[in-house]
């Protein structure tokens, strides 16, 4: 592995496969009575957050805890940064402070790259969500989701899956960082959106696209449902929410042509009526809420492989390890 | 997982098949003696060789009392004193019996006794998981050369080596064939077994 997680594309398969498996054994720690380990102590972890967000937040936070790092939450509300402080100065502040991980959300495309290769940070750099750029410990937690419920688990990847990933895929960074990561480890991705919310340069994706829902969703092993972010939509995208939901949304009678083991999954948080109605989120084919369960233990598993030893985790291709620079 | 063979001749057997099945005999009978019938043992093997040796003690457990005997594995990865010094590593199973470990005696199994880190590392990722009756441990090879104050309750062989002397434990699960060979440690004083 890298020394930071900036981008799934940042990952082989063999580091993907790597963290999927130790997750596996982080999920493990929540079912005993002492749901800590001792790995992290005296190792410091810095939750940077620049926008709002609850669960993944809170999921960092809970990770690195579980782990016995200590934990400073930073929100830009309410701190220097919204007296005009740049990113470079809080930067610096934090490595005054001695911080050995920074898990970064932001609003803008590319500062968890430009905080890791700046050398502003002596640390690992892990983004937690950047702008409509990436998001890639949500697709690695998906992806353990995928591979628990439609493979056989530790060691596997997801070759031959089918994942349709439906909705507003312009301003997802789950999705960018989920058609990575997918397609390396083998899945065949299929996005599905109005063209309006199709991405410019979709065509070098490693993934296929269909302007219509009901034609994919019989071949669909798992259907992913993307929120309409309206917080980000500056422009019309299309005429009404009615209209979208009809031809986008997810309800029982779409859900009912999926095949039997086929999973129904979203990122949260839900809007429900709009992507995805009630029946269909309350179902137990809906892996909303065990997402976020995979998430604490996904996130575990990251820190400790970026944090757990004398440097990240070495697999298979040591030699494309690069220590300073981050292309990405 | 290196040989210590390539640069220092070959390492010589010290135990072999037989021997080792020999032990494990020896070893399971000690145990139903000294917990008095063994119905409240469980086996929990250190990973890797660790576990095989565990299975195999409660096979000949179960020959012996006629009883089931739970087993399963402790990884100690993560309590491990000596993270920091290497990369960060692999995990591998945890796999504790449903019977839990709380009241049992837990006899912890591993290949080689040598600095007693790792046991004091299993140790303590024990009791984040129970608290047993009791805890015994049983090797297969006890090399010396303690650095904690640990000791084996059951010992299937006692090697007095040298630190510059590796020993490495094959099992037929793992290694295709079941031997303890004693070799030379190669330059540089890198393996922990």
């Amino acid at each position: 592995m890298k020394r930071h997680l900036i981008s799934a594309g940042d990952l082989t398969r063999d580091d993907a496969v790597l963290i999927l498996d130790t997750a596996e054994e982080m999920a493990r720690v929540a079912d005993r009575p002492v749901k800590k380990l001792p790995t992290l102590r005296g190792r410091t972890v810095v939750n940077l957050f620049f926008e709002d967000s609850t669960r993944t937040r809170i999921s960092f936070e809970a990770a690195a805890k579980r782990l016995s790092a200590d934990v400073i939450n930073f929100s830009a509300k309410g701190s220097s940064v919204s007296k005009g402080e740049s990113l470079k100065d809080t930067a610096l502040t934090l490595e005054a402070m001695g911080a050995d991980a920074v898990v970064i959300r932001h609003h803008d495309s590319g500062a968890p790259h430009r905080l890791a290769t700046s050398g502003w940070i002596g640390g690992s750099v892990v983004n937690a969500g950047d702008g409509t750029h990436e998001h890639p410990t949500q697709a690695l937690l998906d992806a353990f989701t995928m591979r628990r419920r439609l493979t056989g688990g530790e060691g596997h990847d997801l070759s031959g899956r089918r994942v349709t990933l439906v909705g507003d895929i312009l301003h997802s960074r789950v999705a960018r960082s989920n058609v990575r990561l997918l397609s390396t480890l083998g899945a065949h991705v299929t996005l599905v959106a109005p063209p309006t919310l199709v991405p410019v340069g979709v065509e070098a994706w490693p993934c296929e696209v269909s302007y219509a829902l009901d034609p994919v969703l019989a071949t669909s092993d798992a259907v992913m449902m993307l929120r309409v972010q309206r917080e980000r939509m500056k422009a019309a995208y299309f005429p009404t929410e009615r209209e979208y939901a009809r031809r986008y949304g997810l309800d029982g009678e779409r859900m009912a042509r999926m095949p039997e083991h086929a999973v129904v999954m979203h990122p949260g948080p839900m809007n429900r009526g709009m992507e995805i109605t009630a029946e269909v989120a309350d179902s137990p084919r809906c892996t909303a809420v065990e997402q976020v369960t995979n998430g604490v233990s996904i996130r575990m598993a990251v820190l400790y492989l970026l944090l757990g030893g004398s440097e990240p985790a070495v697999t298979t291709v040591p030699a494309a390890r690069t220590e300073e620079s981050n292309p990405s | 997982m290196d040989n210590g063979n390539a640069s220092a001749g070959t390492p010589r057997p010290v135990l072999e098949a037989p021997d080792i099945a020999r032990v494990l005999t020896r070893i399971a009978h000690e145990i139903v003696e000294r917990a008095k019938g063994a119905d409240d043992v469980l086996l929990l093997g250190i990973p890797t060789r660790g576990v095989f040796l565990a299975r195999r003690l409660a096979a000949k457990l179960e020959e012996i009392t006629d009883r089931p005997v739970p087993v399963g594995s402790l990884d100690i990865t993560m309590y491990r004193d000596d993270l920091r010094l290497k990369p960060a590593r692999a995990l591998a199973h945890t796999e504790i019996p449903p019977e839990g470990v709380d009241g049992r005696l837990v006899v912890l199994v591993d290949d080689v006794l040598f600095s007693g880190r790792t046991i004091r590392a299993a140790l303590d990722a024990l009791g984040d998981i129970g608290r047993p009756r009791a805890v015994q441990l049983a090797v297969l090879v006890d090399r010396g050369h303690r650095e904690l104050p640990i000791r084996a309750d059951y010992v299937g062989k006692n090697l007095p080596t040298s630190l510059r002397e590796t020993v490495k434990v094959q099992l037929t699960e793992e290694d295709g064939r079941d031997g303890v060979l004693l070799g030379a440690r190669p330059a540089d004083p890198g393996g922990e077994r």
